[in-house]
C-alpha cells in the first residue's frame, strides 16, 4: 500500500496542477497579507476561501485522478497486490499531496510574516488542520463516488452535487428548519446539525476561535461552551475523523466487491 | 463706578490679609487635617505636606482651599468615607486619597460634595475608593484632571468613579477613570459638560446618563468598558467627537441609547465594538459625520425609533452596517459612505448612481431566528445576500441610502484640547 501511495504521491507532486494549486494559495495568502497586516482578518478571509475551495478542489482532483489513472489501476489489479491497498494507496496519495499544497501554500507566507510568537498561532493551526481534514474528507468521498460509478459523467456530476450539498444546500435546509421551528429552543439542534456537515463544523471551529464569536450571541455562547470544553472539542474532531473514516471504509468495501 | 471699584479692592485686600494659611504635617502645628479644619476659618487655605494621613471621615464644613504638596496620602484604611464637603466655595487639589472600603449599605466615596456650590476638585489621585468623587445636590462645580483608579471586580460590590446625583452646571474634564463600575455616572444632572476624559476598563459603562437633560459630552475616550456609554431617559444631549473603542463582548456596545429625544451624535468614532450604537425608542436624533470602523453591527435599531437622520457617516468594514427589527421606519439615510457599497458613479459627481441598502437579508433572517447566526460567513448566506441585493424582497424597502458617497468622507475636527 505504501508503495502505491508513494507512487501516486510523486506522480501528483510532479503534476502541474499541484503546483498551480499550491501557488494559488501562496499568492492568495501573500496578497491578503499585503492588503491587511491584521492576522485575524487574514485568517477570516482565508477561511472563507478555504471552506469553499478546498472541498471543491479535493472533490474534482479525487474524481479526476481516479478516472484518469484507471488504465494503470487495471494494470495494478493484475498484479498480486491486495485490492484495498491499491485504492487506499491512491486515495492517500491524492489526499496527502493536496494537504501538502495547502500546508506549503498557506503555511510559508505565514511563517515569513512571523506567525510564531503571535497570539493568533492557534487559530492559524486550526485553519491548517481544517484545510487538511477537508482535503482528506472530500477526496475520500470523491474516490468512493468514482468507485461506485463507472460512468464518468455520472460520477463527476454526483461528486459535484455532493460538494454543492455540503457547501450550500445543507445550510439552506438548516436555515429552513431553524426558521420553521423558531418557536422552539434550537441551540442543541443547531449544534447537532453542524456536526453532520464537515464544512459547517470547520467554519464554526474557526469562527469561535476568533473574536467574531462575540457576534454570535446566545447560540454562539452555547457553541462556545460546548466546543470550549475538552469533551466538545474531542467530539468535534471525532466527527471530522469519522467523516474521513466512513468514506474510506466505503472505498474498502466497494473495492473488495467491485467487478472490473 | 469708582466707589464700587474701591470697595472691591478693599474687600479683596481684606480677604488676602485675613485669609490664613494653615500647614499640616507631622512636625507642623497641626498634625491632622481634622484639627486644622477645626482651627481654620472661612476662606483659609490648608496646605497638606507630603506624608501619610490615616484619617477617614473628614468633614469640611467651611469654605476652604485644601491643597496637597507632593501628593500627601489620605488613607481611609477601608473604614469609610474620607472627605465630605458640606460647604460652598471649597477647593480640593493635589491629594492622593485611597482605600475607602467596600460597603453594601452606604455609598462611601473618596470625596463627597453634599448640597454645596462653587467647588473645585482638581489634580487629585483616588485609588481604590469605592465611589471616587460623589456629587449630590451640587451646583456650579469643576472636577478636573483627577485620576481615579478602582479595583472593581464585580458590579454588585463596586462603585462609580465620578458619580453625580441631582446636580447642575458641573464641568467634568480631563479626568482619567479606570476599573470602576461606571466611569462617570450622571443621574438627574442638567446643563453639565463632560469633556476630554478618558474612561477605560470599567465593568459596566464608561459614561452613564440617567434622566439628565441639556448636557454635552465631547472629546472623551471610552475603551474596553463593559459597554461604552449609556444614555437613558434623557433629552437634548450632545455627543461630539468621542471615541468609543474595543467594547467587545457578548452583550457589549459602544453607545446605548434608550428613550432619548433630540440628541446630536456628531463626529464620533466607533471602532471595534460588538454593536457600535444600540438604539431603543429614541426619536429625533441626528447621527452625522461619525466613523463606524470594524464593528459587529454599526447601528442596531430596535423598535420605536422615529425621525432620526443618519447622514455623512463612514461605515467601514462592519460585519453588519445596520440592523432593524421594525417595519415602521421613517428614519432618513443619506450621503453616507459604505465600504460594502458596490455601485458605480457614471456621471462622476461623487454620489453613487444606485441606492445602497444597508440591511442585508441575513440581517433580517437573524432578527427572526437568532440561531441562524451560526451560518455567519457561510457560502449559502453570501449567495442569498447577493440575490436579495439584486432584487430586494424581504429587506425593508424604505431603509435605503439614495445618495451613497463614493469616497470616504473626511471629517473636520470640532474641538481641540487646547
Amino acid at each position: 500500500m505504501f508503495k502505491i501511495l508513494k507512487y501516486s504521491f510523486f506522480d501528483l507532486i510532479r503534476s502541474r496542477w499541484t503546483y498551480i494549486y499550491c501557488a494559488f494559495y501562496a499568492l492568495l495568502t501573500l496578497s491578503l497579507f499585503w492588503l491587511s497586516s491584521d492576522l485575524s482578518k487574514v485568517i477570516i478571509s482565508l477561511m472563507n476561501v478555504i471552506l469553499v475551495l478546498v472541498p471543491l478542489i479535493a472533490t474534482i482532483f479525487g474524481i479526476m485522478y481516479y478516472y484518469n489513472s484507471r488504465e494503470f489501476t487495471e494494470l495494478l489489479l493484475a498484479q498480486p497486490i491486495k485490492r484495498t491497498h491499491i485504492f487506499l494507496g491512491q486515495y492517500l496519495g491524492v489526499a496527502t499531496s493536496l494537504s501538502l499544497s495547502i500546508l506549503i501554500g498557506v503555511g510559508l507566507p505565514f511563517i515569513t510574516y512571523g506567525i510564531f510568537g503571535s497570539a493568533e498561532i492557534w487559530n492559524y493551526f486550526t485553519l491548517l488542520l481544517v484545510g487538511v481534514f477537508l482535503s482528506f474528507i472530500f477526496s475520500a468521498i470523491a474516490f468512493f463516488i468514482a468507485l461506485k460509478n463507472e460512468n464518468r459523467i455520472k460520477g463527476f456530476g454526483l461528486a459535484i452535487l455532493v460538494w454543492l450539498f455540503f457547501a450550500v444546500i445543507y445550510d439552506g435546509l438548516f436555515l429552513l428548519v431553524l426558521a420553521m421551528f423558531s418557536d422552539y429552543p434550537l441551540e442543541s439542534f443547531a449544534l447537532g446539525a453542524s456536526m453532520f456537515n464537515p464544512i459547517d463544523l470547520s467554519r464554526i471551529l474557526i469562527l469561535l476561535k476568533l473574536d467574531i464569536s462575540a457576534l454570535m450571541g446566545y447560540t454562539g455562547a452555547v457553541f462556545h461552551k460546548f466546543l470550549g470544553s475538552g469533551l466538545g472539542l474531542g467530539i468535534a474532531f471525532l466527527s471530522l475523523v469519522l467523516w474521513v473514516v466512513l468514506p474510506v471504509l466505503g472505498i474498502q468495501r466497494v473495492s473488495r466487491r467491485k467487478d472490473f | 463706578m469708582k466707589k464700587y471699584f474701591l470697595l472691591l479692592t478693599i474687600s479683596l485686600l481684606a480677604i488676602s490679609i485675613f485669609a490664613k494659611t494653615l500647614e499640616v504635617c507631622n512636625s507642623c502645628e497641626w498634625t491632622t487635617i481634622t484639627a486644622a479644619i477645626k482651627a481654620a476659618e472661612k476662606g483659609d487655605q490648608l496646605i497638606i505636606k507630603a506624608g501619610i494621613y490615616k484619617e477617614g471621615k473628614i468633614i469640611v464644613n467651611k469654605s476652604l482651599t485644601i491643597s496637597g504638596e507632593d501628593y500627601p496620602i489620605l488613607d481611609g484604611e477601608n473604614k469609610g468615607e474620607i472627605l465630605t464637603v458640606l460647604a460652598d466655595n471649597v477647593t480640593i487639589e493635589g491629594l492622593q486619597i485611597q482605600n475607602v472600603g467596600t460597603s453594601y449599605m452606604e455609598d462611601r466615596a473618596g470625596i463627597r460634595i453634599k448640597r454645596a456650590k462653587n467647588f473645585t476638585i482638581k489634580n487629585n489621585r483616588l485609588y481604590n475608593t469605592f465611589f471616587g468623587i460623589y456629587l449630590e445636590h451640587a451646583d456650579k462645580g469643576i472636577v478636573q484632571n483627577n485620576e481615579l483608579i478602582g479595583e472593581a471586580v464585580e458590579e454588585m460590590s463596586s462603585g462609580n468613579a465620578i458619580h453625580l446625583w441631582y446636580c447642575k452646571n458641573i464641568l467634568i474634564e480631563k479626568n482619567i477613570v479606570r476599573h470602576h463600575r461606571d466611569g462617570i455616572y450622571l443621574e438627574f444632572v442638567d446643563n453639565s459638560k463632560v469633556r476630554f476624559n478618558i474612561s477605560e476598563d470599567n465593568l459596566r459603562y464608561g459614561l452613564h446618563f440617567m434622566f439628565s437633560n441639556n448636557d454635552d459630552y465631547f472629546k472623551n475616550e471610552f475603551r474596553r468598558n463593559g459597554a461604552g456609554v449609556a444614555v437613558m431617559f434623557s433629552k437634548k444631549i450632545n455627543m461630539w467627537e468621542n471615541a468609543f473603542e474595543y467594547n467587545w463582548g457578548k452583550a457589549s456596545y459602544g453607545l446605548l441609547l434608550k428613550e432619548i429625544y433630540d440628541a446630536d451624535i456628531k463626529n464620533n468614532v466607533f471602532k471595534e465594538n460588538t454593536i457600535g450604537i444600540y438604539v431603543e425608542g429614541s426619536t429625533r436624533i441626528n447621527y452625522l459625520d461619525n466613523d463606524f470602523v470594524r464593528n459587529g453591527w454599526a447601528i442596531k435599531i430596535s423598535g420605536g425609533c422615529l425621525d432620526n437622520i443618519i447622514s455623512s457617516n463612514n461605515f467601514l468594514y462592519n460585519t453588519f452596517d445596520l440592523s432593524l427589527n421594525s417595519s415602521v421606519n421613517n428614519n432618513e439615510f443619506s450621503g453616507n459612505f459604505w465600504s460594502a457599497y458596490t455601485g458605480y458613479d457614471l456621471d462622476k459627481n461623487g454620489i453613487g448612481d444606485i441606492p445602497y441598502r444597508p440591511v442585508k437579508l441575513f440581517n433580517y433572517v437573524v432578527n427572526k431566528t437568532p440561531e441562524a447566526m451560526v451560518l455567519l460567513r457561510s457560502l449559502f448566506i453570501d449567495i442569498i445576500n447577493f440575490s436579495e441585493k439584486v432584487s430586494p424582497v424581504f429587506t425593508p424597502k424604505k431603509v435605503v441610502d439614495n445618495r451613497p458617497v463614493m469616497q470616504k468622507i473626511e471629517h473636520i475636527e470640532l474641538f481641540s484640547l487646547n
